[in-house]
């Protein structure tokens, strides 16, 4: 019977293996050296870059008022229903305010629709990634957790501004 | 010396030889956990006290507090006995190894040997194949085909090799001429190394204890893509923890019996020619040969995050066509040896 040869086969060297061996353990070795990737959470913490989708937040403005109009088309395109606006009047420019404005932080999925369809920019997602709780009760953020100063969002405003 | 003094030494050397031997391989998972992690560029455990170090001891704490599964299909008597044979076997192969030259303490003159026999190396390949019936017995009892398939592969794995590794030891014993560990020890003064007269043997012997400790590329007992965890998928607990310490004690009998047979054992190569006093002398030698085990230990460790696994047929074909022929040839080119030099 014929015997097929592959293309690849190995060379005589590569089959005595102590020398394939040796470049591999000296890779292991070189690695050894290497800056490490790991990060000591707790102590070191990861600072995403502006294109980073963290927790969605609100914009609040320099005179500590909302930029949000109450349209409702972030809670429309939600895809997951994790977004509940309820608008009144005001007596201000814009005329128009939301009274209750309430991210499920269970549901979100973090997809960045609401600031992607948001006429207003009021909301965009910030660099939070630390989300953790311990009741159901308090995954819901209302708005005296997601207004959030223009100052501390100006990355990822910037970011928006170049790429959409 | 007195029958009473034998006995008062042998149980202190036992206690000093045991106690080291448990540390170091608590430690030495400890270390294994953090050298894989360092050659995969990460850090390891490193939060149990500073920078790890209490880790091994968390570990066997959660261990003995997990609940010990024995399945239904288990035969239970062996399913128990198993993991103490592997204890048992891992923890007494270590009798015959010295770690040091004779000293003189309160008039006795002590060598730092547990047991000094004069079939000593003998003794070590009968117990280290008695290992084998730890781990076969282990994937019989277990009545999981995983866990069989496991205890079938060990057995033929550690034949196959035990044949090399009995042939490599060959060699040393034609070039030292007796069977005691001290007498092999002895006969590599200087820089006359058994690595470096025959080097063939020590490779051989090399590559045999690793398939002999089932250390990775020969980790086929265990191989967890195919089968599951091999011979201990049964095992829960401390039984569990008996096969793991069991694994690193006979890794570091491995290194020793390398230390003991290649690497000069506790001689610092010229040491007897500096003119150290009889205390200095043997602590350095003691030294030697922990720093010499050590280097090997972290070979082992090292070669295990380097090398993938060998296929079974691979193994097979390792053995008998190439490392069994080898061997011999190492036999043939020793006694060239003794013949042309007369050593």
């Amino acid at each position: 019977m014929a015997v097929k040869k592959r293309e690849k086969d190995l060379t005589l060297l590569q089959k005595m293996y102590i020398p394939e061996i040796v470049k591999g353990l000296s890779l292991t070795m070189h690695n050894m050296f290497k800056p490490k990737f790991t990060m000591k959470y707790p102590e070191e913490k990861f600072i995403p870059p502006a294109s980073y989708r963290g927790r969605p937040v609100l914009v609040m403005e320099e005179n500590g008022e909302e930029r949000c109009v109450a349209c409702g088309l972030c809670s429309r395109v939600c895809p997951a229903l994790a977004i509940e606006v309820q608008a009144a009047e005001t007596e201000r420019e814009k005329e128009r305010y939301p009274v209750k404005f309430e991210i499920n932080m269970l549901r979100c999925i973090f997809c960045g629709f609401c600031e992607e369809v948001c006429p207003e920019e009021a909301i965009v997602m910030s660099k939070d990634y630390e989300l953790a709780f311990s009741r159901r009760e308090d995954a819901i953020y209302g708005k005296d957790k997601l207004l959030t100063p223009v100052v501390q969002l100006k990355d990822r405003i910037e970011f928006l501004r170049s790429y959409k | 010396m007195n029958i009473w003094a034998v006995l008062i030494f042998s149980i202190i050397k036992i206690l000093i030889v045991v106690s080291v031997m448990l540390l170091t391989v608590s430690y030495l998972v400890y270390f294994e956990r953090r050298v894989s992690a360092w050659a995969q560029n990460r850090l390891g455990p490193n939060r149990v006290g500073w920078e790890g170090v209490l880790q091994p001891f968390a570990d066997v704490l959660k261990l003995l507090l997990k609940e010990d599964i024995v399945p239904d299909a288990a035969y239970k008597p062996i399913h128990t006995l198993a993991p103490i044979i592997a204890l048992f076997v891992a923890f007494t192969t270590y009798a015959v190894i010295p770690f040091g030259p004779s000293v003189s303490i309160f008039g006795y003159t002590v060598p730092l040997v547990v047991a000094d026999v004069n079939i000593g190396i003998l003794y070590v390949l009968a117990l280290t194949s008695l290992g084998v019936y730890a781990i076969t017995l282990a994937g019989w009892s277990s009545g999981s085909k995983y866990s069989l398939f496991g205890g079938i592969r060990s057995s033929a794995q550690m034949i196959s090799y035990e044949i090399s590794m009995g042939f490599s030891v060959g060699g040393v014993l034609l070039l030292a001429g007796s069977l005691r560990p001290e007498a092999i020890v002895e006969a590599q003064h200087g820089w006359m190394w058994n690595a470096i007269l025959q080097p063939i043997g020590f490779i051989t012997f090399l590559v045999s204890s690793f398939a002999e400790t089932n250390r990775l590329p020969f980790d086929l007992p265990e191989a967890e893509p195919e089968l599951v965890g091999g011979y201990h998928t049964e095992y829960s607990s401390m039984k569990f923890a008996g096969f793991f310490l069991a694994e690193y004690a006979n890794m570091i009998i491995a290194s020793a019996m390398i230390v003991t047979l290649y690497l000069g054992g506790w001689r610092f190569p010229y040491l007897e020619t500096f003119g150290l006093s009889a205390g200095w002398f043997a602590v350095i030698s003691v030294i030697t040969f922990c720093v010499k085990v050590a280097a090997l230990l972290f070979f082992f460790i090292w070669v295990r995050w380097s090398l993938p696994r060998f296929r079974y047929d691979q193994l097979m074909n390792l053995g008998w066509k190439v490392m069994f022929p080898l061997s011999l040839i190492n036999i043939v080119w020793v006694a060239a040896l003794i013949m042309i030099f007369k050593l």
